[in-house]
């Protein structure tokens, strides 16, 4: 019984010393920011990288999703003859919860795992420490422009997936559930709320931010060799998912529990 | 120039340091012997802050390593690591020019090219692998434009380590002539780490075995022959018998 209570313990101490490791990493993160030298050129690559490069997993991502969102109100609403929700449920669905959540996650998917194999497999290979001989810091030069990339990006993205998810149901709804295309953007807009629309963006930037920082953290913390490399990217896309998740939760408590 | 006083480093139970101390005087070539796995690279990094001793200090120019602006003091150091670590995300001039690209030493992009491709020159590679990426290079190559990344800014102090490691014996040569040459007209200090017991002598001033975590012999390279030492002996012979075991 004491071994037991003692294992639950070291890992309950294991994971607080990981949030203050990624904490103090977010906050080094946050000072290397606003002190030059800033580079510009990483910048631009990981805007590129982060968000353009993502647009297509993003698109597919909100378009099936929202397809399915409309089939499965109707579907639903039906059993008590509110089938004419469908515009209003997709609408604040996507622009609420599943943009900002999926957007988030295939981010994770696609961006922080590739981020934390990159910064890992520099680290394995002793660039990050030619970095350092260069003179050029390692979080100013690797994770200073992914996480800033992050952050700008990211919220666009939801923005776009919000639209296309909506799209995406608006097809399903006016070609095989039989609504009529005008009501049904009528009644899109005129339901939606500008804090709904906020709230998905402020989402899109607490992902974005998750998500690069983690993997910059991850890699930046791999072990030794090719087991390293791969240890560190799981963890990342595992952190930066639940994270995510969890980030959701309370940020939908901040904007819509009074 | 660089003063190592009792220097101690352990990775967990494995205690490589045990107490280094070395002198390397300003303009002179020093290289680095001793077995696989002694912590000749080690050394090195402690120098740069890679690696951070557990105890004694390391002076440059009399003032500690560790204190002061970072990004000055590593503004004068130029390092060849062991394994290249190419940026292979750049095309190799800018590996090479990396230094001149940002920062203090910051010049137009024609020039920083200009001079990268000058720099590989002298490592022996064509203009052509310019605009290659490292991992398109044959390990050799990736080598010298490490060379010449570590050479680039014109740096007060060169460390090498193990520039000659899988090159041919002509490039190997060359590399040799251009360290000395480093060395002798720029006057530049170069601590080198080599198993290559021609290029210990066509390149040092000085020479150090390093074993068992300290310095076992150092002094000038013409004494090397006749110290007297057996693990020197041994080592520069390469004979497995001798003091030094070969299961290590
Ligand atoms: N970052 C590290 N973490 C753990 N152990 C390390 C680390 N760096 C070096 N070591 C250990 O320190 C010892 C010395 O390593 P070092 O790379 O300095 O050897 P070396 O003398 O350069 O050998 P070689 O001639 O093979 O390059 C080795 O036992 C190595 O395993
Ligand atoms: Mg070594």
């Amino acid at each position: 019984m004491t071994r037991l209570l003692g294992g639950i313990g070291a890992q309950v101490l294991a994971v607080l010393a990981a949030v203050g490791r990624v904490a103090i990493f977010a906050a080094v993160t946050l000072r290397h920011l606003v002190t030059p030298p800033f580079y510009g050129r990483e910048f631009l690559g990981a805007l590129l990288n982060i968000g353009w490069l993502s647009l297509p997993v993003v698109g597919l991502t909100a378009v099936f999703t929202g397809g399915a969102l409309a089939l499965q109100i109707y579907a639903g609403g039906s059993r008590f003859d509110a089938e004419a929700v469908v515009p209003q449920i997709v609408a604040i669905g996507m622009v609420r919860e599943l943009g900002p959540v999926l957007v988030g996650l295939m981010i994770a998917a696609r961006v922080t795992s590739s981020i934390a194999a990159e910064i890992a497999t520099m680290k394995v290979t002793e660039q990050i420490d030619a970095l350092v001989t260069l003179s050029t810091h390692p979080m100013k030069y690797l994770t200073v422009p992914r996480v800033l990339a992050g952050l700008v990006t990211v919220p666009l993205l939801v923005g776009v997936g919000d639209i296309i998810g909506i799209f995406g149901g608006y097809q399903v709804a006016v070609r095989s559930l039989g609504f009529n295309p005008a009501t049904y953007l009528q009644n899109t807009v005129d339901f939606l709320e500008p804090l709904d629309v906020l709230s998905s963006l402020v989402k899109g930037a607490a992902f974005g931010v998750i998500a690069t920082l983690m993997g910059c953290y991850s890699g930046m913390n791999s072990g030794r060799g090719a087991q390293g490399v791969g240890a560190a990217t799981k963890s990342s896309v595992e952190a930066a998912s639940v994270l995510i998740l969890a980030a959701n939760f309370l940020l939908t408590g901040v904007f819509f529990s009074a | 120039m660089i003063r190592y006083e009792d220097v101690h480093k352990s990775f967990g139970p494995n205690r490589v340091l045990r107490g280094l101390t070395l002198d390397v005087p300003r303009g002179e070539s020093m290289v680095i012997i001793g077995g696989s796995g002694t912590g000749k690279s080690v050394a090195l990094k402690c120098v740069l802050g890679l690696v951070e001793p557990d105890a004694g200090t390391i002076l440059v120019d009399g003032r500690p390593a560790a204190e002061g602006d970072r990004e000055a003091f590593l503004a004068r150091f130029g390092m060849l690591f062991q394994g290249g670590a190419l940026f292979d995300s750049l095309p190799v001039w800018q590996n090479v020019a990396f230094r001149l690209m940002r920062g203090a030493l910051k010049r137009p992009r024609a020039d920083a090219r200009e001079i990268a491709i000058e720099k590989l020159r002298r490592v022996g590679l064509t203009p052509e692998v310019a605009d290659r990426f490292p991992a398109e290079l044959s390990g050799g190559m990736q080598k010298r434009v490490g060379l010449a990344r570590a050479i680039a800014a014109d740096p007060a102090i060169i460390f090498f380590d193990e520039p000659t490691t899988g090159l041919d014996p002509i490039m190997a040569g060359v590399i040799n002539d251009l360290i000395r040459e480093i060395v002798v007209e720029m006057g530049a200090t170069a601590v080198t780490i080599t198993h290559d017991m021609t290029s210990v002598r066509a390149i040092a001033d000085r020479v150090a075995m390093l074993h068992g975590g300290i310095i076992r012999w150092t002094g000038p390279v013409a004494e090397m022959d006749t110290s007297g030492d057996p693990y020197l002996d041994q080592f520069i012979h390469g004979r497995a018998e001798g003091p030094i075991a070969a299961v290590r």
